[in-house]
Parts: structure tokens; C-alpha cells; sequence
């Protein structure tokens, strides 16, 4: 199974908290603007992208598994 | 069955449940909160929610599938426990078993029963105190608010970005005087007042006036404001009434060790969140209790896998728990974001950027860094965390 990442950037104020749970999925530009690696992981990430969605202060991090 | 119960259901109360879950706790578990609603995210509650309204289906937290059959009994306030007898009593005089028992009852805002009428004075923790507060702010609105830490500066800005008359009363020398700092606190402070905030500093209010209703506020010096509406919002008080009589430390939220396991208890008992007074390794040889957002789930997340080796027979991991202390504020186009300890500081050192403005300051004690705020500068603060995560 894999596990389909989507980040509502309606939402997303940039914080960067995601990016510390999930670095090789959710990392800030120089701007410290929000970049999404990658939109579709394994499930070997599974702890890394819920840890990343659980302190996301806004709840922008959605996951599905696909 | 086995059965967990959770005071609490609040984020802490939420990540608590789904940690017992995600290591192997299969029992039964019932979260008792005191509000209506399921857990809920609170920052927005002085912020957007408070500006746009309140649309409880967006400020609920999407809860993990593992929880889907926990019970939750809410509107339930806890009254009381008794660790040995392993029960706890709600208002309505019922009493509820447990084999093991979470605290996530969080906090309080802090009432020093200023005398006055009551109608048109505010707190604000709960969405049905953002749901009453925000129907006084209408534009026009005179509100005076007592306390400048994040709640009153946060609530400032949204009270005047809907045409509201703000006045902070304060015994501080800046805002958020406590996790900023002077001066961080002044550049702040510039912020509102280009927003038309006024602010009394070094100064409380002894009484307020009106009849049926708020008209105004006393201040210590004599002098006094007009007020449609107040909100007081100076500090808060950790929620532990229901366990007195246990023979715990409650002298300041509940004493636990680093596995979140309550010293003294007679039951199995972690505490979490904004209620669990505990030592960080990162700032070690002092417990403290730390309000901050991420520290619920930091906490949820360990105390739940304690109580379930606990469960089992087994002997909680004790590595040093070591989570990163974190808050944000945003007030008006201003990103406050900090990692570590600020507020232990006995150094503040402007690093890059100007206080009014774009900003880094490093916090040291001792000499050695503590902690780090920056306004509007969130990539600039990214190794500063590696650093303070490294001790």
C-alpha cells in the first residue's frame, strides 16, 4: 500500500513543522515558502508522514492510502 | 476488558487514544471531556475563527482509523478520582471505573475575580467563549483587554481588523514581555500601535464599571477606560481540582517522570499536555509545565506508549524524553515562530534583521543557546532547531 500526501496550501502558513518529521517529503525554500517533494510515498514512511501531518499547526496535511 | 480512561478531549486526549492504539493497547477506551465537541484546534480560536466565524467541521482534528472505536462522553465534567479505588465522578454524580487513567484536563484561563458587573467580560480557551466574544466585536466596539501575552495580543489584532477601539491593559513593560523578551516585545509592541492599538503599560484594573453590564474599567492609577466589552486574558491554571485528595504533586499541573508516568500514583496514570509538569532533557534538572502547541501530541505520543507497556507488565522506556518546545503566533502580517526555551533566557542577542521588522534573536543562558524567536524569518531558524535538538 502506498500513502497519497496532500497539503491544502489554502491553509498551509509555511510554518515548516512538517519539514522536520518528513524531510525527505516536506521542505522550506529560501523564501521559507512550503515545496512538496513528493506526493505519493510507501509505507515505510507511514510514521514520518502521519508525525508530519499531526504538527502541522493548521491540519493542512491530508494522507489517503492508496 | 481492560479499560482507559482519559480526562480530557482536548489534542492531548486525542493523541494519547491513538498512541495506546499504535502500540498495542486493544482494551477499552473512553475520553470524558467537558465541552460538547470532539477535539478541536484551538489557536485559530483567537485568530481566523475568531475574524470569520466559527465552523466546528474545520476546527475538528481528523482522528487516526485506529481510534474509530473509542467512546467518547462529552459534556461530562470529571469532578473527582481516587487513584486507589480506581474511579473517577462527573458533575451528574456518576462514578466510572478505570484500570489506568490519563490526565489530559489542560487548562484554565486565570480569573482574579476583578470586582464588577460579569456581563460583557470575557475568557477566552473554549469555542464557546470565541462564539460569544466575537458577536460583541462588532466595528466600532470599544474593548479593553487585561493581559499582553499572546492570547491578548493575538485577540488585538483580530479585534481590529474588524474596526474595533483596543486598549491593552497590562502589568508588563512590553507584550509578550515573558517568551520575547524586551526587545522583541517592543518591536511588537510598534506593530500593534501602527495598528492603532493603545497600550497601558505597568498598570492593572482594580474594578469595573456598569450595572446589568460592563461599561468600563478602573485602572490602579485612577484613571479608567470605556468598555463595550472586555476580555481578560492573563495566564491560565492548570485544571487538577478533580484530583485532589490523591496524594500526587499538584503544585503546579501534575508532577510525572519522563515517561509521562505520574509520580506517586497508587493506578497506572501518565499525564499529557498543557497539565503534565515534567523534565525535558533538553532543559534538564527542572520539571516545568509548557503550554505549547506541539507539546500535547509530543506528550500524547509517549504517555500512550507507557501506559501500554504498563498494561502489559512491562517497564515504560526510559529514555530521556526530549521534545522540542515550539509556539507561533501570527499578529497582523507578522509570523512570530520560536523554538526552545526563550523565556529562561538571561541573554538576547539580535542576530539578523531589525526588531520592527524582519528578525532572528538568540536566546542564551549562561552563554549557551536556550532557545530562538524569529518574526518573519521561518527558514532562518531551521538550524538554530538542529542545534538546541543537539544539546
Amino acid at each position: 500500500m502506498s500513502i497519497k500526501i496532500d497539503v491544502d496550501m489554502t491553509k498551509c502558513q509555511h510554518y515548516g513543522q512538517c519539514c522536520f518529521e518528513a524531510p525527505t517529503v516536506f521542505e522550506l525554500d529560501a523564501d521559507g515558502k512550503l515545496n512538496v517533494l513528493t506526493h505519493e510515498v510507501d509505507e515505510d514512511m507511514r510514521e514520518a508522514v502521519e508525525a508530519a501531518a499531526d504538527v502541522c499547526p493548521m491540519q493542512a496535511i491530508t494522507l489517503t492510502d492508496i | 476488558m481492560t479499560t482507559v480512561v482519559i480526562v480530557g478531549a482536548g489534542l492531548g486526549g486525542l493523541r494519547a487514544a491513538e498512541s495506546l492504539r499504535a502500540n498495542g493497547f486493544v482494551g477499552e477506551i473512553t475520553v470524558i471531556g467537558d465541552e460538547p465537541h470532539m477535539p478541536y484546534n484551538r489557536p485559530p480560536l483567537s485568530k481566523e475563527a475568531l475574524k470569520s466565524g466559527l465552523d466546528m467541521s474545520t476546527l475538528e482534528f481528523r482522528r487516526k482509523a485506529s481510534v474509530a472505536d473509542v467512546t467518547w462522553q462529552l459534556g461530562s465534567a470529571v469532578v473527582a478520582c481516587d487513584l486507589s479505588a480506581r474511579t473517577i465522578t462527573l458533575a451528574d454524580g456518576s462514578i466510572v471505573g478505570f484500570d489506568a487513567l490519563v490526565a489530559a484536563s489542560g487548562i484554565r484561563p486565570r480569573d482574579f475575580n476583578i470586582p464588577g458587573p460579569r456581563n460583557g467580560r470575557h475568557f477566552l480557551r473554549a469555542a464557546a467563549d470565541a462564539h460569544a466574544l466575537r458577536e460583541q466585536l462588532v466595528p466600532g466596539a470599544r474593548i479593553v483587554i487585561l493581559g499582553s501575552g499572546f492570547i491578548g495580543c493575538e485577540v488585538a489584532a483580530t479585534a481590529r481588523q474588524l474596526g474595533c477601539e483596543v486598549d491593552i491593559v497590562t502589568l508588563d513593560p512590553v507584550p509578550m514581555y515573558r517568551p520575547l523578551g524586551t526587545i522583541l516585545g517592543a518591536g511588537m509592541q510598534a506593530h500593534h500601535e501602527e495598528h492603532g492599538v493603545r497600550f497601558h503599560f505597568g498598570r492593572s484594573i482594580t474594578e469595573f464599571t456598569g450595572h446589568d453590564r460592563v461599561t468600563g474599567a478602573v485602572l490602579d492609577d485612577d484613571s479608567s477606560l470605556e468598555a463595550d466589552v472586555v476580555l481578560e486574558a492573563v495566564g491560565s491554571v492548570p485544571n487538577t481540582q478533580w484530583l485532589a485528595g490523591n496524594n500526587i504533586d499538584l503544585s503546579d499541573g501534575i508532577l510525572t517522570d519522563s515517561s509521562l508516568r505520574v509520580v506517586g500514583s497508587p493506578a497506572p496514570f501518565v499525564a499529557v499536555g498543557d497539565v503534565a509538569r515534567y523534565e525535558n532533557a533538553l532543559f534538564p534538572g527542572v520539571a516545568r509545565r509548557i503550554e505549547h502547541w506541539n507539546l500535547p501530541t509530543d506528550t500524547g505520543k509517549r504517555a500512550g506508549a507507557t501506559l501500554a507497556t504498563l498494561l502489559t507488565g512491562g517497564q515504560p522506556d526510559q529514555t530521556p524524553f526530549a521534545p522540542m518546545p515550539s509556539f507561533w503566533s501570527d499578529q497582523y502580517h507578522c509570523k512570530v515562530q520560536s523554538f526552545g526555551l526563550p523565556g529562561i533566557a538571561d541573554e538576547i542577542v539580535i542576530v539578523g534583521g531589525e526588531p520592527s521588522g524582519e528578525c532572528v534573536a538568540e536566546y542564551r543562558r549562561d552563554g549557551a543557546l536556550v532557545g530562538v524567536i524569529g518574526i518573519n524569518s521561518t527558514s532562518a531558524l531551521v538550524p538554530y532547531r538542529t542545534a538546541l535538538m543537539a544539546g
